[in-house]
């Protein structure tokens, strides 16, 4: 383990001005994110609307799609999702929870070039699957992987 | 009553001749084959292997389960077959030695031939002598060592730690461990362990950058053979047990990261790999068809006592599956016959540690004895005795469960009352003394808190639905490895063949369907919330048998069972 590494990114992340900022009360969070904000694709309730608005009803399964998440969530309130998609041309990646309310958690833009990748935390209130729309050109591709939520105990 | 194999067999001379009626089941024969711990050397290099001995270092007894239902591919399949239709899967003999050590089949009268198992000190004489035989051998443990006992708990795992060292465990993999909290397993692994015990586990890493917290594997040299064993902890360990302990670590299955450590092994010139594995046997078996390159995956953590190991194909090659049960009760010995860089043969054998069979090996009883000192007056504090046979291990309420549950119900005021399915805990026959170290070995952790809170029909559905998912779902990934939580008060039906949130009907409380809306009162233990407080479970178990002083006839309150009259893991 680097724990001076460590050491070092905590001091750097509290003396950093993005978060300076949120701190006092300048930004709020949304306003950090990208600018172009899909507002209505997070708020969004339900998985065919939420797939409507992202205009990705018809995606095609894929499986160029490579989704790493845990089978079992150690913690519902914040689960790693890793997306890699070798697709050709992929210019964005949004990862859709189906049992929340809400389910859009995560859309990523991504610029020419960029590698289909992307790697983040995602909220989930139970055990549902967790659905990755990629794009590219003017194609929807998808894949998907179930996460359990369980209260946990009573284990070995 | 116990008596020596000599009364035994002079008894049962005395009955033979009189021409009294014995069924084939009571008459045991009480014979051990004389070569019973001689294993004619094989191969080149050679591991012994014991997992999950929950810190029992005296002999105790402990019965195999009578239910272990296994649904989806697992029907049929070791490890989930019991009784008869073990001992035909594996060719033991009814009524022998095997078939006592591996079923539960008959257990009282035959505990009661054979004797009590495990124990460090014949444990270690059994490992001197293979030793003997096999120079350079090496002694891997599955884990669960440090808990499980009142000693364990009250010195922190020390008594455990002292115990490994001087069996010569060679290296380990964890599991509960890591409820003495992660700064305990730290200071053991870095400065107890130092120069002599390998505690390896590739998949814990730390939750902020995925840094290896512990070495993922070692490299060793048997007698000129390249050797790598890599740690699997029990990947749901902050899901099964309190998060808390461990907060900052994740954990998980992780084939990928298994794979890399595997093939990055392989480059540095291992000619055999192992996984020393704590992830239960049905995770085994799926993750040995995923990942390639392993020669052996010696496993634990499902407590499953599996005498052959298990071939399992994947795209690359094959690898052997081990699990070597529980409570140290068995111990593995694998021969590998490794030539011109390859595993070419191999034989294994479990085999069951009977403490009248072995000698104490002198040096680990006065261990045991310096160590329970402090504490022999609480341990052997007589509580209670038993008329009827107590025992846990099964997929439902054992009648030491059913104490527990009845305890929390009497004790706690509760209308119903949940106990974990944990694997551990040993056996009394009738006629035991329930001692307040019989108590802890069913009880014994770091989160001892019970409680008392109102639940409505609803929540109390999830729970067993929850539960029963982590048990019964076919894809191994997403079980847990503990069987269903024991239940109080509280009668239901079960289909173990159905999905989530549709195996569990017809709750019945007092002979009333359970409300969904209406709360009621349960009882439990072993919350994995932080900052948790009740009286500890031993203390109020121990309260309920003071008061009653003889258990009677037990009957545990089992579901009543969908679609499982024919399933192999089940024999009454």
């Amino acid at each position: 383990m680097n724990t001076k590494r460590r050491t070092f990114l905590k001091g750097a992340g509290a003396a950093g001005t993005v978060a300076v900022a949120v701190a006092a009360g300048l930004l709020k969070p949304t306003e950090v994110l990208a600018a172009e904000w899909n507002k209505a694709a997070f708020d969004a309730k339900g998985m065919p609307d939420a797939l409507k608005v992202l205009n990705a009803t018809g995606a095609a399964d894929s499986k160029d799609i490579t989704i790493k998440a845990p089978d079992i969530a150690e913690n519902g309130a914040v689960v790693p999702v890793e997306v890699t998609s070798k697709i050709a041309g992929t210019s964005s990646i949004a990862i859709l929870v189906e049992k929340n309310a809400a389910p859009l958690t995560a859309n990523f833009d991504l610029a020419n070039g960029a590698d289909g990748y992307v790697s983040t935390r995602i909220k989930m209130g139970q055990t549902s699957n967790v659905r990755v729309v990629v794009k590219a050109g003017a194609k929807s591709y998808t894949a998907v992987k179930e996460v359990k939520v369980t209260i946990g105990g009573c284990g070995g | 009553m116990s008596m020596t194999r000599r009364e035994f067999l002079e008894v049962m001379a005395v009955a033979a001749a009189s021409g009294m009626a014995l069924n084939s089941r009571q008459a045991l024969a009480g014979e051990v084959p004389k070569n019973f711990y001689e294993l004619p050397k094989f191969g080149n290099v050679s591991f012994m292997h014991f997992t999950d001995c929950h810190a029992q270092l005296l002999p105790v007894y402990f019965r195999e389960p009578n239910v272990n239902i296994g649904v989806g591919g697992a029907y049929g399949k070791a490890p989930h077959l019991v009784g008869d239709h073990f001992l035909k899967a594996y060719g033991i003999k009814p009524g022998s030695i095997d078939a006592h050590a591996f079923t539960q089949l008959d257990f009282v009268a035959a505990a009661k031939t054979y004797g009590k198992v495990g124990g460090f000190a014949h444990l270690a004489t059994l490992i001197k002598n293979i030793r003997a035989q096999r120079p350079g051998s090496l002694l891997l443990d599955s884990g669960d060592t440090w808990q499980g006992s009142g000693t364990a708990y009250w010195t922190n795992g020390a008594d455990m730690v002292g115990a490994q060292k001087m069996l010569g465990v060679n290296v380990m993999a964890p599991h509960w461990e890591f409820t003495l909290g992660a700064e305990r397993v730290k200071e053991i692994v870095e400065k107890d362990f130092k120069g002599s015990v390998d505690f390896v586990a590739q998949n814990v890493k730390t939750a902020d950058f995925g840094d290896q917290v512990f070495k993922p594997y070692v490299i060793k040299n048997v007698n000129g053979v390249p050797v790598a064993i890599i740690g699997q902890a029990f990947p749901y360990t902050p899901v099964a047990n309190p998060r808390h302990f461990t907060p900052d670590w994740t954990f998980g299955i992780q084939d990928d990261s298994l794979q890399k450590f595997v093939d990055e092994a392989r480059g540095k010139g291992a000619k055999v790999v192992v996984v020393l594995s704590h992830n239960g046997m049905d995770v085994d078996l799926k993750m040995a068809t995923r990942v390639t390159g392993v020669d052996v995956i010696f496993g634990g953590h499902t407590h499953d006592a599996i005498p052959q190991a298990i071939p399992v194909k994947n795209s690359k090659g094959t690898t052997l599956v081990t699990n070597a049960g529980s409570n140290g009760k068995f111990l593995g010995v694998m021969d590998l016959d490794v030539k011109n860089g390859k595993v070419v043969g191999y034989k294994y054998r479990l085999l069951p540690v009977f403490s009248n069979l072995i000698e104490a090996d002198k040096p680990m009883a006065d261990y045991i004895k310096k160590v329970r000192a402090p504490f022999e007056t609480k341990l052997n504090e007589k509580l209670a005795v038993t008329e009827d046979f107590l025992y846990r291990r099964g997929n439902f309420n054992g009648t030491f469960d059913q104490v527990i549950v009845d305890a929390l119900i009497e004790v706690k005021g509760a209308d119903m009352a949940f106990s974990p399915g944990f694997r551990w805990g040993t056996s009394l026959i009738p006629g035991d003394t329930i001692t307040m170290e019989r108590v802890l070995d069913q009880t014994c952790i770091t989160y001892p808190a019970t409680t008392l809170n109102e639940m409505t029909g609803q929540q109390i559905k999830e729970v067993l639905e929850d539960v029963g998912d982590n048990l019964f779902n076919p894809d191994p990934y997403y079980q847990q490895g503990g069987d269903m939580v024991r239940v109080g008060g509280l009668q239901y039906t079960i289909n173990p063949n159905e999905k989530v949130s549709r195996r569990v009907s017809n709750m019945v409380l007092r002979g009333k369907a359970v409300d969904p809306n209406k709360k009621y009162l349960v009882a439990g233990w072993a919350s994995v919330q932080e900052n948790v407080t009740g009286t500890p479970i031993w203390d109020v178990v121990a309260e309920y048998l003071k008061n009653v002083k003889v258990i009677k006839k037990v009957k545990p309150n089992q579901p009543k069972l969908i679609g499982m009259s024919k399933n192999p893991g089940m024999q009454e």
